[in-house]
C-alpha cells in the first residue's frame, strides 16, 4: 500500500483532469489502471505454472496472463517488474471466524433466521492479518456448537468501511452466503432444548427441514399467483432453509467422524440441497461415500489428532484419499484454530501426506471457489476474472516462502514492506490490539 | 569358558541390533553447527554413539539406514504431552493442570506421565526423542517437570527419566489469576510470602544440619520443594509472556537468587537488555502459538531477536487445551526459521541448546561419541513442511520407520 499507490495518487490530477474535460463532453467509459506485473513465476492454477510470465490487470479485473514475449503491454501500462517472484491467485478460506464474527446465541439449537453480517467487526485485526496471509476472500461463519447456527457471510477482504463494502452481490441483488450447520458433539449438549445425543440431532435438523417444506410450497405458490392482495407472512427461520431446500443457500456443515458425515449425506439425500463437508476428520474411513455422493468437502490439516473426543481419529492423508477419489476438495484456516497467515503451509502438509501439488494449489484457491459458487469471478488468474492475486518470495509450500504483496480487485490490499501492514504479518507490539489508539495521549 | 561363550554371544546379538546411519547431511549440532556431507553414524551396543565423521568403515552386521539429512534427535523444552492426552477429557486424560490451590509445587510429573498416550507416538514418529513435560501453565505455581525419552511407556522407577524433576512450573499473568490471586499484584504478594517462608525453613534446616540442639523442621512437601528452588537443586520456569509479567519474574529472582527459566515470553523483545544483563535462558512461545490474551502480541520473529541478542532460547511445543493437542516442536522452529532465525540456529534451539537449558548438554542434543545415540532421518530439509520423517532412533534403537 506504500509507494505504489502514493506514486498512484501523485498521478491522480494528471488523470482525472483530463477525464473530467472529456467526461463534460461526452461521458465516455472512465480510464481504468492497466497493470502489468512482469518476469513472475506465475499459478495460474486453471491451467500449469508459467515461468517468466506476465499478468496483466486492468481496473478490477485480469485481461491476459501468458509467457511475458506474449504479451502485448500496452503504452500506459504501469509496469511493476516481479523478477524472482511468484504470482498466484488470491486465496481463499472456505471456513472462517475472523471479524470478531458472531451467530446462533444458544437459546436453541437450530437458528437460521440469525445472519453472521449483523455482527463483523471489518476493522478487526483478524482481518488485516488475513490479508497479511495472502486470503482475498472468505466465508465467514457463526461456530459449531448449535445445530444450525446462522447465516455465514461470503466476503472479498477489500479494505472498507463497513461489512457491505466487502460483501460479494449475486446476479439477483441479494448478498452471497451459506448456511452453518454441525453435528456430532460440539451441538450435543446436556440441557435442552439442545439435543443430548446424535440420533436426537437428527430428528430435530429433519423435523425443521420437514416444516420448511411446507414453507417452500406456500413461498411458491404465492409468487406464482403474483397477486399482490395477498399477503404472506414471512418467517425468517424457515425462509431461510426454505432457500436451501431450493437450492440457493449452500449448507456448510461441520462433521468429523465417519458416523456423523453419513448422517450428513442421508440429509442431503433426503432434502436434496446442496452441502459442503466441513473438517471431516475421518473422511479417509467413509472416502468412497463422500465421493458417490458427490460431495465436496472443505479440510483442514493439523499438526497432531485430538483434542477432542472426535479428532482422535484425524489423519493427514484425508486430502490424497479424497483428491484419488476425484472429490472437489478445498481447505480452510478456520482460523483461529489454524491462524490466516499459516494458509500455504496447511496444503504443504497435505503435499507432505501426498497430495499433488496441482490440487493443494486448488485446494487453497480454485477448488474454494467452486464450493462458494464463485468460480467464475475468482479462483484462478484468468482473462475475464477478479484480479486477485499474491505476490510470493518463492516456492508456495516452502516453509521460507514470505507473502509479500496481496491484491484485491486490482488494489494492493497487504505491502509487507508497509511498516503498520508488517505489523499484522509478523506480529508486535501493537499487532493485537483490535482498536489501537492513536493521536496525541495514547503513545507510550 | 562358558563365561567366553556368553561374552561372544552377547556381543554377537548386540551387533546384529546395531545400527549405522549414512547421511547425506548431517547435523552433528557441534562446533559451528555447520553440517557435515556424507556422513557416517555408527550406534554402539551400550546406545551411545561408537564413531561419527566422514572416513568410517561400517562393520558387516550393522543396519545401515540411509537419509538424505540426520539430526540429532528433537528435544521439545517444554511440552505437556503425556500429561495432557489426545482425547482432552478431564478425570480421564488430562493430569497437566489441577486448580484446587494457586501454589502446588509438590505435584510430580512423574506420578501423573503416561508414556503411552497417542501423542507421545505422534512425537516420536515426527522425530522427537526428549520432551521436556509435566505441569502446564495456569496457576502460580502448578507442579514439576521432568525429562523423559519418547520410547518410555511407563515410569516405573527415576531411572526410566533423564530427569524426574526438572523444573518447577510457574506461572504470571491472566491466566494465572482466578478468584485468588485475581490482580497481578496479588498474584506476586502470594508468591513471595510462600517463598519467605521456604527462606525462614532453609535457615532453620541449615541450623538444624550444624546444631544437633536444634531440631529440624517436620517434612513438609510443599514447603521442601519451595526450598529446592531456593538452594537451587531445581529451576524455576516462569510463563510469563507481557513485558510487566516478565519484568516480575525478574524481580524475584533477583529477591530470592534462584535459577530461573523464562517461558512463553511473548513480549521478550522489550526486555532483551533486561534478559540477557540477568543472563536467563528463554524457551520461547510456539512461534504458531495464537495471538489471544496475555500473547495478543507475539511476534514470529521473537526468536530470530533472541538469537540477534545473544539471549540463549530453546523452542517447545507448549501446552493447549483444544486443538491440536500437541504442537511439534521442530514446526515450531521452522516457521521461525522463516521469519529471520538461521536454519542452524532453529535446529539447535530444538537439539543442542535445548539439551543445555536442561542441563543434558553431556547426554543428548548433540551427535558426538560417547553421547545417546538419539537420531532423527528426514528425507530433506528438516524444517520443510513437506519433508518427511523417515527413521527414528532412540539409544541407538530404530523406533519409528513410518515416513510421516
Amino acid at each position: 500500500m506504500r509507494s505504489r499507490n502514493l506514486l498512484a495518487l501523485a498521478l491522480a490530477p494528471l488523470i482525472a483532469f483530463p477525464l473530467i474535460y472529456s467526461s463534460a463532453q461526452e461521458s465516455p467509459e472512465p480510464e481504468l489502471k492497466i497493470q502489468a506485473f512482469t518476469n513472475a513465476t506465475i499459478y495460474p492454477v486453471s491451467s500449469p505454472k508459467i515461468e517468466n510470465a506476465t499478468l496483466l490487470l486492468k481496473g478490477d479485473t485480469i485481461i491476459a496472463v501468458g509467457p511475458s514475449d506474449q504479451i502485448n503491454i500496452p503504452a500506459d501500462a504501469q509496469r511493476i517488474d516481479a523478477t524472482g517472484k511468484t504470482i498466484i491467485p488470491g486465496l481463499i478460506c472456505t471456513h472462517s471466524h475472523i471479524g470478531s464474527v458472531s451467530g446462533a446465541d444458544s437459546s436453541s439449537p437450530i437458528q437460521p433466521e440469525v445472519r453472521v453480517l449483523d455482527s463483523i467487526d471489518v476493522r478487526d485485526t483478524s482481518i488485516n492479518k488475513a490479508r497479511a496471509g495472502g486470503i482475498t476472500t472468505v466465508n465467514l461463519m457463526s461456530g459449531s456448537g448449535h445445530l444450525l447456527s446462522g447465516q455465514t457471510l461470503y466476503l472479498k477482504l477489500r479494505e472498507g468501511n463497513t461489512v457491505e463494502d466487502l460483501s460479494i452481490k449475486l446476479p439477483d441483488g441479494s448478498l452471497a452466503y451459506g448456511v452453518k450447520m454441525a453435528n456430532g458433539t460440539n451441538s450435543i449438549r446436556d440441557n435442552g432444548p439442545f439435543p443430548g445425543t446424535r440420533a436426537k440431532s437428527a430428528a430435530l435438523v429433519r423435523q425443521k427441514f420437514l416444516e420448511a417444506q411446507v414453507y417452500q410450497k406456500k413461498r411458491a405458490k404465492h409468487l406464482e399467483e403474483n397477486d399482490l392482495e395477498k399477503t404472506f407472512e414471512r418467517d425468517l427461520a424457515l425462509e431461510t432453509l426454505a432457500d436451501i431446500l431450493d437450492r440457493k443457500r449452500t449448507v456448510h456443515h461441520h462433521t468429523h467422524r465417519h458416523d456423523d458425515i453419513l448422517t450428513v449425506l442421508r440429509l442431503k439425500e433426503e432434502f436434496g440441497f446442496k452441502v459442503v463437508l466441513h473438517h471431516v476428520s475421518e473422511a479417509w474411513k467413509v472416502a468412497d461415500e463422500i465421493a458417490a455422493a458427490n460431495v465436496p468437502c472443505s479440510l483442514i490439516f493439523l499438526d497432531s489428532p485430538g483434542g477432542k473426543l472426535e479428532a482422535r481419529d484425524f489423519e493427514w492423508r484425508n486430502g490424497v484419499e479424497l483428491e484419488k477419489r476425484g472429490v472437489l476438495t478445498a481447505l480452510h484456516t478456520d482460523d483461529p484454530i489454524n491462524d490466516s497467515r499459516w494458509f500455504l503451509r496447511n496444503a504443504a502438509i497435505g503435499v507432505r501426506a501426498g497430495m499433488s501439488r496441482q490440487k493443494s494449489l486448488e485446494a487453497l484457491t480454485l477448488s474454494g471457489a467452486k464450493i462458494l459458487d464463485l468460480d467464475k469471478s475468482v479462483g484462478s488468474l484468468e482473462p475475464g476474472k477478479q484480479a486477485d492475486f499474491v505476490l510470493l518470495s518463492g516456492d508456495p509450500f516452502s516453509i521460507y516462502t514470505r507473502i509479500l504483496e496481496t491484491h484485491i480487485e486490482g488494489k494492493q490490499v497487504f505491502d509487507l514492506e508497509d511498516p503498520q501492514d508488517r505489523l499484522f504479518a509478523e506480529g508486535g507490539y501493537g499487532a493485537g490490539h483490535n482498536r489501537q489508539a492513536t493521536g496525541c495521549c495514547f503513545y507510550r | 569358558m562358558i563365561k567366553f561363550l556368553l561374552i561372544a554371544l552377547l556381543s554377537l546379538t548386540a551387533a546384529h541390533g546395531q545400527i549405522a546411519v549414512k547421511a547425506d547431511l548431517l547435523f552433528t549440532m557441534t562446533g559451528d553447527l555447520k553440517p557435515i556431507k556424507n556422513a557416517i553414524i555408527l550406534c554402539g551396543p551400550d546406545g551411545t554413539i561408537q564413531a561419527v565423521g566422514t572416513d568410517i568403515q561400517i562393520p558387516e552386521d550393522y543396519q545401515i539406514l540411509t537419509a538424505k539429512v540426520a539430526t540429532p534427535g528433537i528435544i521439545d523444552a517444554h511440552s505437556t504431552v503425556g500429561l495432557s492426552g489426545i482425547l482432552n477429557s478431564p478425570k480421564h486424560d488430562q493430569e497437566q493442570l489441577e486448580k484446587s490451590a494457586p501454589i502446588q509445587p509438590e505435584l510430580r510429573a512423574i506420578d501423573a506421565y503416561n508414556g503411552r498416550d497417542p501423542l507421545v507416538k505422534w512425537l516420536r514418529d515426527l522425530g522427537v526423542t526428549t520432551v521436556h513435560t509435566g505441569h502446564a501453565p495456569g496457576t502460580l505455581i502448578s507442579g514439576q517437570l521432568m525429562v523423559v525419552k519418547t520410547n518410555v511407556p511407563s515410569i516405573t522407577s527415576m531411572k526410566d527419566t533423564l530427569i524426574p524433576a526438572s523444573a518447577i512450573a510457574s506461572t504470571i499473568g491472566s491466566k494465572a489469576l482466578s478468584k485468588s490471586p485475581g490482580t497481578r499484584s496479588k498474584a506476586i504478594a502470594m508468591l513471595r510470602a510462600e517463598f519467605l517462608k521456604a527462606q525462614a525453613r532453609s535457615l532453620k534446616i541449615e541450623a538444624a544440619k550444624n546444631d544437633p540442639e536444634k531440631e529440624a523442621p517436620d517434612a513438609n512437601l510443599k514447603l521442601d520443594t519451595l526450598v529446592d528452588i531456593l538452594t537451587k537443586k531445581i529451576p524455576l520456569l516462569i510463563n510469563a509472556h507481557r513485558h510487566q509479567d516478565i519484568a516480575a519474574a525478574l524481580r524475584l529472582r533477583e529477591e530470592f537468587g534462584f535459577d530461573l527459566i523464562l517461558d512463553g515470553a511473548a513480549e521478550a523483545y522489550l526486555l532483551l537488555d533486561e534478559i540477557k544483563a540477568a543472563k536467563i535462558p528463554v524457551i520461547v512461545h510456539p512461534t504458531m502459538g495464537r495471538p489471544f490474551g496475555d500473547m495478543e502480541n507475539m511476534t514470529f520473529t521473537l526468536a530470530a531477536q533472541l538469537h540477534k541478542a545473544g539471549i540463549p532460547f530453546a523452542f517447545q511445543s507448549g501446552y493447549e487445551t483444544y486443538v491440536p493437542k500437541t504442537r511439534v516442536v521442530h514446526f515450531e522452529a521452522a516457521m521461525a526459521a522463516a521469519y529471520g532465525l538461521p536454519q542452524e540456529a532453529a535446529l539447535a534451539a530444538c537439539t543442542i541448546n535445548a539439551a543445555k537449558i536442561l542441563g543434558l548438554a553431556d547426554k543428548i542434543g548433540s551427535l558426538e561419541k560417547g553421547k545417546h545415540a538419539d537420531l532423527a532421518l528426514f528425507d530433506g530439509d528438516p524444517l520443510e513442511t513437506t519433508t518427511h520423517t523417515t527413521h527414528v532412533i532412540i539409544n541407538g534403537k530404530l523406533v519409528s520407520s513410518t515416513a510421516k
